[in-house]
């Protein structure tokens, strides 16, 4: 409604969306239909209402004007951008910082929280994004870190373990208290911080990016808990900049640009092209527009390749597999089944204990040593998946960062000296040429957005003119409208005749881009499926289940699928 | 029994000699636990040494120089405090900068007020810890084995060396069975989830800093008022580092620093037991070998032969609230 909405369907959706306001203040709880658990008049006060709250850090309002009303036992997202002011203003709500103004309700009742005690005092938990957890504690000490119910411990301890068990059986959360929490994979442990906020009594749970750290499956299950919550009566609040996740499980969404909120709906009414838009500020394109691909000449080709990691598992177990000019290949699995390991050994990063890897029939070395400035010079990219660990260094500016691997191209300068210059000005060239913003090659990488971050390491490995680029998690922690961009460059260097070998645990992304799709389960290739191949039909060979012959006839039409939509 | 009489007098002064260390290395323990890198102890220990050494002297009370001792010990670390917690400056750096500043003031003051080349008074016995001798000790001595253990190694030593080694267990209780001691943990370990539990991470640490002092009060009580009768110019001689390898050698766990502690006190025993004596095969070993030997062995072990040592994660990082 606010901020440059003023396109005709814009504004035709900005009233739509205001006499929807109106109505869920009047209704309240009963908004969705789905939930109905407010029992008489309690059901009409909202379990949070945000009016005016505004947050600035120095001269940047990280949240203006904000009015948000959620209504009790009902899952709300907010979605927006990186850097839309989500997370700022969950932080206000659970007093990690104070509004510069703006008042806050909780169940009705005006509310000033200074810290986070008092946040828990009044019943609001929140699941960090970066698990708040204690890794080297038992679950149970982490549930009862703060609230341990007296100076001694063991009574409190006695009482938590019961109280657990009722928890667990009342919202199916089930784990065992006694396990160290690093030993849990990623869902237990967001399922620890699950229960910390319950065992604090909490009926409103914040979860910020909840699912950015899970695998589909892992997705899924959280999804079914927080169905359960809500039926249960508690209020969730709900952070992502996913649409799929907002479609797929809320109830009303807000949804929020540059630090303000641009409205409100109901999920039932609206759909993935309306709310990116509204979060973007422009129409996007969420389907990726591709021909048919022209496959050309084998240029990599991977022949029985096996790693076994330190600790002397099997991560890839002889895999074989080719990528011709031309096409994108996609790598399908969840997460942890071998596909890191694979590309890494394929780019160079590690060794494999056996196989063959032949860039542009010629054998590179895999076993022996791994050495990924060769494979460059041989016309490999690689874009890894992981840029903070790998793909930058995040202390240095742009433009140190931009020559990285191919420091000593001569372009850069000749013996020991760098030529600064000739750097300064071809960075400056691939920051236009990706629309990294701001287009400051002095700046640190670490200052830049997530998005704009993997442009940066896009950049340095498309630019080169590679004939085979690795590409590992293209998009992830990226948002909405960089995502399209980068489709679109990856689509381009396709067309361009390049091979692209393409991993990624997010399967949508995957479907839209690959023209064939390999899926990975437990270190081996399960099968191989054309571009057009179902969800079902993968999320059965992810799940190590190669005979899909039930579900492959149905879905065998070749289309190409959008990125959000479900 | 030549043999056995020589290993119970060893034991004897391995016991001695392990004090400083144990009360220094759970000092260490503490305050690494809450996630401040403690490099400071020996400064502390000499402060709390000079400390002790000047009030005995003074006033002729052995209690009123372990109050002192802990008092000037607990400032020295509070400034550690102040530096690692509120500033959030170099852990490392402060606690050298304590090093420095204790062995140069003891020395400065000591000559200053006493005149004796930075040694204080000698001191009479009435103002020691001196040895106690346990009950049923002289009779108790000719039962075999248990009884020399009992009457030799157990029995006849000062009140500091029998709260040292009631400080393992009670440490490890209030780790492992208090609500102070899990707290403690988890701020060594992740400080946001002790914040987003509502918990003051500052406060915390500064508790644990505090600890460390009052514990590094005792250590070097024990070594200017009870193992010696004055205070001498730089007497902590690297005990506060040993401790620190100790600590390390530990896994920070406070059984095991009783374990470290002991080891390294039974070598510095037997290194002066072995000044002057001709081994067989080798003859006589040079003292310096023998006084380098728990240094070498501390790199050997550490080097490999532990296992991983993991330290608290957040051991040394300050805390800042993060966006």
């Amino acid at each position: 409604m606010r901020g440059g909405w003023n396109r005709r369907e814009g504004l035709i959706n900005g009233d739509f969306i205001l006499h929807l306001d109106e109505q869920a203040t009047a209704r309240g709880g009963d908004g969705s239909g789905a939930n109905g658990s407010g029992t008489g008049q309690s059901a009409d006060v909202p379990a949070i209402r945000l009016v005016g709250i505004e947050k600035r850090f120095g001269p940047v309002f990280a949240n203006r004007n904000i009015d948000l009303t959620v209504a009790k036992g009902s899952i709300h997202g907010i979605i927006g951008e990186n850097g839309a002011g989500k997370s700022t203003l969950m932080s206000i709500l659970y007093g990690f910082y104070q509004a510069d103004s703006g008042d806050i309700y909780v169940n009705g009742k005006r509310q000033k929280i200074p810290d986070s005690q008092k946040a828990i005092a009044i019943g609001i938990g929140m699941v960090h994004q970066h698990f708040m957890l204690v890794e080297n504690f038992s679950v149970l000490e982490n549930v009862v870190l703060g609230v341990e119910g007296g100076a001694l411990l063991g009574k409190g301890m006695d009482k938590a373990r019961s109280e657990l068990k009722r928890l667990a059986e009342e919202y199916d959360l089930r784990i065992d208290p006694e396990a160290i929490v690093e030993e849990l994979p990623v869902g237990l442990q967001q399922r620890v911080e699950i229960l910390k906020a319950l065992y604090r009594g909490a009926d409103i749970l914040i979860l910020d990016e909840p699912t950015g750290v899970l695998t589909p499956a892992e997705a899924d299950h959280l999804f079914r808990i927080l169905g359960q919550l809500r039926d249960q009566g508690k209020t969730i609040l709900l952070i992502t900049h996913k649409l799929r996740e907002i479609m797929a499980i809320t109830d009303r969404v807000s949804v929020m640009r540059r630090g303000e909120m641009v409205g409100s709906v109901h999920t039932a009414e609206t759909s993935v092209e309306q709310l990116a838009e509204m979060m973007v500020g422009r129409h996007v394109l969420l389907n990726v527009e591709k021909t048919e691909s022209k496959p050309g000449d084998e240029i990599l080709s991977v022949e029985h390749l096996t790693v076994i990691d330190k600790r002397g598992v099997k991560r890839v177990k002889d895999v074989s597999f080719s990528v011709h000019a031309g096409e994108i290949v996609g790598i399908a699995g969840v997460s942890g089944n071998g596909q890191s390991e694979l590309m890494e050994a394929v780019a160079g990063m590690i060794t494999a204990s056996n196989g063959t890897v032949r860039i542009n029939g010629e054998a590179v070395d895999v076993t022996s040593k791994a050495d990924a400035l060769e494979r460059r010079h041989r016309g490999m990219a690689h874009v890894p998946e992981d840029r903070h660990r790998t793909g930058l260094v995040t202390k240095f500016p742009a433009r140190e960062n931009m020559i990285l691997g191919y420091q000593d191209q001569k372009k850069y300068g000749q013996g020991t000296f760098l030529d600064l210059g000739a750097i300064l000005k071809e960075t400056e060239e691939f920051m236009v040429d990706f629309d990294v913003r701001p287009p400051d090659p002095n700046l640190k990488a670490a200052n830049f957005s997530g998005g704009n971050q993997q442009k940066l390491v896009l950049a340095r490995e498309m630019e080169r003119n590679p004939d085979i680029l690795i590409v590992g998690q293209p998009t992830r922690g990226v948002d909405i409208g960089a995502i399209e961009f980068i489709h679109k460059r990856l689509i381009e260097m396709r067309d361009a005749g390049k091979a692209i070998l393409l991993v990624s645990v997010e399967l949508d992304e995957i479907r839209s881009l690959s023209d064939r799709i390999l899926v990975m389960f437990d270190g081996t290739i399960v099968g191989e499926r054309p571009a057009g191949a179902s969800e079902q039909e993968l999320g059965l060979m992810m799940a190590g289940i190669a005979d899909t012959s039930g579900v492959a006839d149905k879905a065998a039409t070749p289309s190409a699928d959008t990125v959000g939509a479900e | 029994m030549d043999f056995l009489q020589t290993l119970i007098l060893t034991t004897d002064s391995a016991v001695r000699l392990s004090v400083p260390l144990l009360f220094a290395c759970l000092a260490g323990l503490y305050s690494e636990r809450s996630g401040v890198v403690d490099i400071g102890l020996e400064g502390k220990m000499l402060g709390g040494a000079f400390a002790a050494g000047c009030v005995a002297a003074i006033t002729g009370s052995a209690w009123l120089g372990l109050l002192a001792a802990i008092l000037v010990s607990i400032g020295l670390a509070l400034v550690h405090g102040y530096a690692s917690i509120t500033q959030r400056g170099n852990q490392i750096v402060s606690g050298v900068a304590i090093n420095f500043v204790a062995s140069g003031l003891t020395a400065l003051l000591g000559q200053a007020w006493f005149g004796r080349g930075g040694k204080t008074p000698q001191l009479p016995n009435t103002a020691r810890f001196t040895e106690i001798t346990l009950p049923f000790a002289e009779p108790m001595r000719n039962v075999p084995v248990i009884g020399r253990i009992y009457s030799d190694i157990i029995s006849g030593h000062s009140l500091l060396v029998y709260a040292a080694f009631i400080a393992i267990p009670l440490t490890w209780w209030i780790l492992y069975r208090t609500r102070f001691g899990l707290r403690l943990r988890a701020v060594g370990e992740n400080p946001g989830a002790v914040d987003t539990a509502g918990i003051s991470v500052a406060w915390m640490r500064y508790r644990a800093v505090i600890i460390a002092g009052i514990l590094c009060g005792f250590a070097g009580a024990y070594l200017s008022i009870a193992q010696s009768a004055g205070f001498s110019k730089d007497m902590t001689a690297g005990k506060g580092f040993i401790a620190l390898a100790a600590l390390v050698f530990a896994k920070w766990k406070p059984l095991n620093a009783l374990g470290a502690c002991f080891l390294f006190g039974f070598l510095d025993a037997v290194a002066i037991r072995m000044q002057g004596t001709a081994l067989p095969v080798v003859g006589e070993v040079p003292v310096q070998a023998m006084q380098a030997l728990p240094y070498i062995l501390t790199v050997i072990l550490l080097a490999g032969f532990i296992g991983k040592s993991i330290p608290p994660k957040a051991d040394g990082v300050p805390y800042t609230k993060e966006r």
